[in-house]
């Protein structure tokens, strides 16, 4: 009984923020109910006990989307209302959202009612993986296609941003160059919450290997606090031509590659042998939690561009 | 005791949703971004509560980093407010 | 059976305090008492949480990340309180400039 009426207010409140966020005219309110909709998204993985999602989502959610979403809003100068949009795209789009709606309420009711999907198979093979959360099991070791495939895909996003770069900004910092009154309250958080953010990032890479956390989790936490820096001018941005982060970059998926084809000598490409998939993983992920880091640092910063004179 | 901890669960999302009322309001963006804080403090109530409601205690890693990353957008606003996107609100004198 | 009731007491506390919080965010008149409201009654509210939930995490690891947990959300409020309060008063001082010069 309570346990529905938390769910149903969930839900409620999930709806009004999506609708708050697309029907209002003024940019900054959009944003902020944005914002508030990934929190609200973050509990309701935890209500159905998708713990690694929600750390995902609160990660991102906190740290890195209204970052974002608010750098963009100060780069926008005066334009805090969006324009109106062609009353035909509004009837689009609301035809297609009620389309993909009434699918997907369809595809539920299909569903089996004791869905338990691949859990019982996966947890029949867990020991074989080399780790004790199942969700990494299935990330790294029987899934690890999608999970190397997808460090790459982050990887190309950042050349996409990368690519939109003006000539002469190429080469430069990338973003805009950060400063805030020494000593201040900015600047003085700026150096306090990386330190215990190092510590918090590292642990959920660390806890991945038995229970909810991970390289993506991780490295996202890790991050946040890295942008925090910047923004509080304590840190420049390295150059898009520095060396070693060109290295830090593909570092991770580069490691990820290199171990799936030594697995070439086991039996195939991407398998871990028993003896050796704890550490096999856990290099893999440790790795790929510093490249992700910071892909995501620099996508969040944008193309470089030059410095004002 | 589960029970207990979704009743107060409930609560803190009806004030979360009286906190949404401001954010519509404003007027000023700080008034928006303040409610938004409030929003970020009543979710990492959630989180605990949803913690203890269920007894599984690895849920509190998601309210660790939510209360570690709870200034970041407030960080952000204020650097959006200020001149060209880059300040800090305390550089300007006010005298 | 007592130590629940103390939490109980504890969360219901806690609980009040935040509505307190959203009362006064909806209530007060302007920008700058509005952040009181804020960041004072729902940092107490969320410690009150937090002290009744320590009582039941079980393992001492558990309770002490309730403490952090609250620690961090502290420093987080004291932070942007101070930091959305000096950039409303920036900007408000900034739109009378202007109108004063229009």
């Amino acid at each position: 009984m309570i346990a529905s009426g938390f769910d149903i207010t969930v839900c409620v409140l999930l709806c009004l923020c999506a609708l708050a966020a697309v029907t209002g005219r003024d940019t900054f309110r959009a944003i902020v109910f944005f914002i508030v909709y990934g929190l609200l998204i973050s509990v309701a993985w935890l209500r159905i006990d998708a713990i690694d999602v929600a750390l995902a989502e609160a990660a991102i959610g906190a740290g890195l989307t209204g970052v974002l979403l608010l750098g963009a809003f100060g780069q926008m100068g005066s334009a805090d209302t969006m324009a109106r949009e062609p009353r035909g795209a509004v009837l689009i789009a609301l035809v297609a959202g009620a389309g993909i709606g009434a699918a997907v309420l369809f595809a539920v009711q299909g569903l089996p009612p004791e869905g338990a999907g691949l859990t019982a198979e996966v947890l029949a093979q867990l020991e074989a993986s080399g780790v004790g959360n199942p969700v990494t099991a299935v990330l790294l070791n029987f899934r690890g296609y999608d999970t190397l495939l997808e460090s790459i895909v982050l990887l190309v996003a950042l050349i996409g941003v990368w690519s939109v770069a003006s000539e002469t900004g190429w080469g430069e910092r990338p973003g805009i160059v950060h400063h805030a009154r020494a000593g201040g309250t900015l600047q003085s958080f700026g150096r306090f919450l990386p330190a215990i953010g190092l510590v918090i990032g590292a642990y959920i890479v660390w806890a991945g290997s038995s229970g909810p956390g991970g390289a993506f989790q991780g490295g996202t936490v890790l991050a946040a606090v890295a942008i925090l820096t910047i923004l509080a001018g304590l840190v420049d941005a390295p150059r898009v031509t520095t060396r070693w982060l060109r290295w830090a970059l593909v570092m991770g998926p580069g490691v990820f590659l290199g171990v799936a084809l030594l697995g070439l000598f086991g039996g195939a490409f991407l398998v871990f042998p028993q003896a050796v998939a704890y550490p096999a993983i856990v290099a893999i992920e440790i790795v790929l939690t510093a490249s992700i880091a910071l892909t995501l640092v620099l996508l969040v910063l944008g193309p470089p561009r030059e410095a004002p004179q | 005791m589960s029970d207990w901890y979704l009743a107060i669960g409930i609560g803190l999302l009806l004030t979360l949703a009286g906190a949404l009322f401001r954010v519509w309001r404003g007027p000023d963006a700080a008034d928006r971004m303040m409610a938004a804080q409030l929003t970020g403090t009543a979710g990492i109530a959630l989180v605990v509560i949803l913690a203890a409601a269920s007894g599984d205690w690895a849920m509190l890693d998601v309210g660790l980093v939510l209360a570690l990353l709870a200034a970041l957008a407030a960080v952000a606003f204020v650097k959006a407010a200020s001149p060209n996107g880059a300040g800090d609100p305390e550089e300007d004198d006010l005298s | 059976m007592i130590l629940d009731a103390i939490t109980m007491v504890l969360t219901l506390g806690g609980l009040a305090f935040f509505a307190a919080g959203t009362l006064g965010l909806l209530r007060f008149p302007d920008t700058h008492s509005r952040l009181h409201a804020l960041t004072k009654a729902d940092n107490l509210g969320l410690g009150l949480i937090v002290l009744g939930l320590a009582l039941q995490a079980g393992t001492p690891g558990n309770a002490i990340k309730l403490v952090l947990i609250w620690a961090l959300a502290m420093i987080a409020a004291g932070t942007t309180a101070q930091l959305i309060a000096r950039s409303a008063l920036v900007s408000n001082l900034r739109k009378d400039d202007g109108d004063r010069t229009r």
